[in-house]
């Protein structure tokens, strides 16, 4: 997983417009954050736009080439695809946000505090984080989803966990920039507690960073839940989930070939979207970096 | 150098033995009762305590660690509850199987990954450069069983040139090996190839922007010269320690195109633990690829400083 590797940003009102500005003028940016929009309103709107029930057989109707009444098809329920499509928009967009979030919940606090008190508290935090980081992601994410059980909510925790390195290293190296800063030497001289200058000074100065990089995690979390869901070990059928639908599939490649494309484009699509807008945000957000 | 080697290997052990804590403790956070998948259907309780007693089973936690470490140090992993092979075994015999796949997968990444990346820096923000990263950001997002279910759907179910899955050794017919280990290594190769795609294309930017590299175009040196003679030999040094370091990579990448093909590797090695509840064989992949991958850092930072001039210096 690529590191997202940005100064920390003044934090005042103005800047921040500019960096908004920034960030819509990077075609990347808006072009991803437009897939992404895409998909979010495809998963709110997914009652709306399902032309039926994704979990609906129909049994006059098995595996069915795409066509006028079944756009993408049927699979070997007879259940439409373009309906499980739109409504596995939520699994995916579910998970690439919550495991988003449990990284940071736990990631982020754990790195502010190895960065800004150090000593053994950030010896002993580094060390498990170099610990966590030596096992491969995927791996671990599906040892801990094995462990948890097979769910969406269990898939969700495992890819969190798994993530949660990569936010703690960014947000230590960060606070220990920032904390050299003038301003919080000032802020320490007045006698502000360090938790006061832990949120309120130094966390909205680290932020940009890992916004950045939560949104390269996404697509990296989406990509993985579709591949515990791909083997069993996230959201169960009969609920629509792109990697469960490409793990059936395979077992029809001659009869229904249909049925293997549509979510992994799907898939490919949002990920896409993510990663293009983490590209995007880290050009506008890093000058240093831009066109590299 | 040997210091360096040292100092770097005395770094990975404190590492290597919080990852086995860890994976350790997994196993013992499970709920059941690990003696009784051991036992299967016999509910007699002496043969329980028999094995509890075999297994050390009894004795207190850090005991129980310290046993396992033991054994794991003298390539002991214990017995595979669903095979009842010794792991250490099972390793031994799969491992090959994924690491030529990773190294084939590396070999089309760096052959692909590096001519795409050099093209995109010398046209840097030209429509060519434009599509190359595009297509890098494109190999990143695509999911390798994804990728995997549309190359056996085109070469395998319609064109029929090479086979949808499985698996036969190199040194009982190589060419029949290099048959059923193309598709799975270009699978796992085309994100590989994006990473060095990306990584070459940043590192030659800066390379080209460095003053021998101007000092070489002002003495009049074709571009062809300038590139190749001077800007890639210091552009790839970067590249060469990061692919080291995506080797290690490459396994989780394995676990599911070994899935996908049907390829009896260390990656579906994993997956058949996970599905017959042999967690201990799990426990054993788990710290296996842990070692491999700080054991790839510890190349990529060597390599790092074998092939950086300033710092070998």
């Amino acid at each position: 997983m690529s590191e997202a590797v940005l100064p920390a940003p003044p934090q005042d009102g103005g800047k921040r417009k500019s960096a908004l500005a920034q960030c819509l003028a990077q075609p990347s940016a808006v072009i991803g954050g437009a897939i992404v929009i895409f998909f979010v309103l495809v998963a709110i709107f997914a009652p709306l736009l399902a032309p039926y029930d994704p979990s609906a057989s129909d049994w006059l109707a098995i595996r069915q080439a795409p066509s006028a009444l079944h756009w993408f098809g049927t699979d070997d329920l007879g259940r439409d695809i373009l309906s499980r499509v739109i409504y596995g928009a939520r699994a995916s967009l579910m998970a690439g946000v919550i495991s988003v979030a449990i990284a940071m919940a736990l990631g982020i606090p754990l790195g502010l505090i190895a960065g800004y008190f150090g000593g053994v508290l950030d010896m002993v935090i580094s060390r498990c984080t170099d610990a966590l980081l030596a096992c491969p992601f995927l791996v671990l994410a599906i040892a801990l989803a094995a462990f948890l059980g097979a769910s969406l909510q269990n898939a969700m925790i495992a890819i969190g966990v798994s993530a949660m390195p990569i936010f703690i290293r960014l947000t230590r190296g960060q606070v220990l920039v920032v904390k050299g800063e003038d301003y919080v030497t000032a802020v320490r001289a007045l006698g502000v507690r360090d938790r006061s200058i832990i949120v309120s000074h130094i966390l909205p100065n680290v932020l940009a960073p890992i916004v950045v990089q939560g949104t390269i995690t996404m697509a990296v979390a989406v990509l993985a839940e579709a591949s515990l869901a791909f083997l069993g070990l996230g959201q169960r059928p009969p609920a629509p989930s792109w990697g469960s639908m490409l793990d059936v599939a395979r077992q029809f490649l001659t009869e229904a070939p249909w049925m293997a494309v549509w979510p992994g484009m799907a898939i490919v699509a949002i990920v896409l979207g993510f990663n293009l807008l983490g590209d995007g945000l880290n050009d506008a957000l890093n000058p240093h970096r831009e066109g590299e | 150098m040997l210091k360096f080697i040292l100092r770097r290997l005395l770094v990975a052990i404190p590492t290597l033995l919080l990852v086995s804590v860890m994976v350790f403790s997994l196993l013992k956070l499970l709920p059941g009762d690990p003696v009784l998948a051991l036992a299967g259907e016999e509910r007699d309780p002496q043969v329980i305590e028999y094995l509890r007693s075999k297994y050390s089973l009894d004795e207190p936690l850090p005991v129980q660690y310290f046993n396992w470490l033991g054994g794991i140090l003298q390539g002991d992993f214990g017995l595979s509850i669903r095979t009842r092979l010794p792991i250490g075994e099972m390793i031994l015999e799969k491992l090959p199987v994924t690491l030529q796949l990773s190294f084939q997968a590396m070999i089309i990444a760096l052959i692909i990954g590096i001519p795409a990346g050099v093209l995109a820096a010398i046209k840097r923000g030209t429509p060519l450069d434009y599509l190359v990263s595009m297509i890098g950001l494109g190999g990143l997002s695509i999911p390798s069983f994804w990728l995997g279910i549309m190359l056996i759907l085109l070469f395998a179910v319609s064109l029929g040139w090479l086979p949808s899955g499985g698996y036969v050794g190199f040194f009982d017919s190589p060419i029949d090996n290099l048959r059923y280990t193309l598709l799975p290594s270009l699978v796992l190769g085309t994100a590989a190839a994006a990473i060095v795609m990306r990584h070459t294309r940043s590192s030659m930017i800066a390379t080209l922007k460095q003053d021998y590299v101007r000092t070489a175009r002002a003495k009049g040196l074709r571009e062809y010269l300038v590139v190749t003679r001077h800007a890639l030999r210091n552009g790839l040094i970067p590249v060469v320690t990061t692919s080291t370091l995506h080797l290690g990579e490459l396994l989780s990448g394995a676990v599911l195109t070994e899935q996908v093909f049907g390829i009896p590797g260390f990656g579906k090695m994993i997956v058949d633990g996970v599905f017959s509840r042999d967690y201990a064989v799990v426990q054993a992949v788990v710290l296996c690829a842990a070692v491999m991958f700080l054991l790839m850092s510890l190349i990529a930072d060597i390599a790092y400083v074998i092939l950086s001039p300033r710092l070998r210096a």
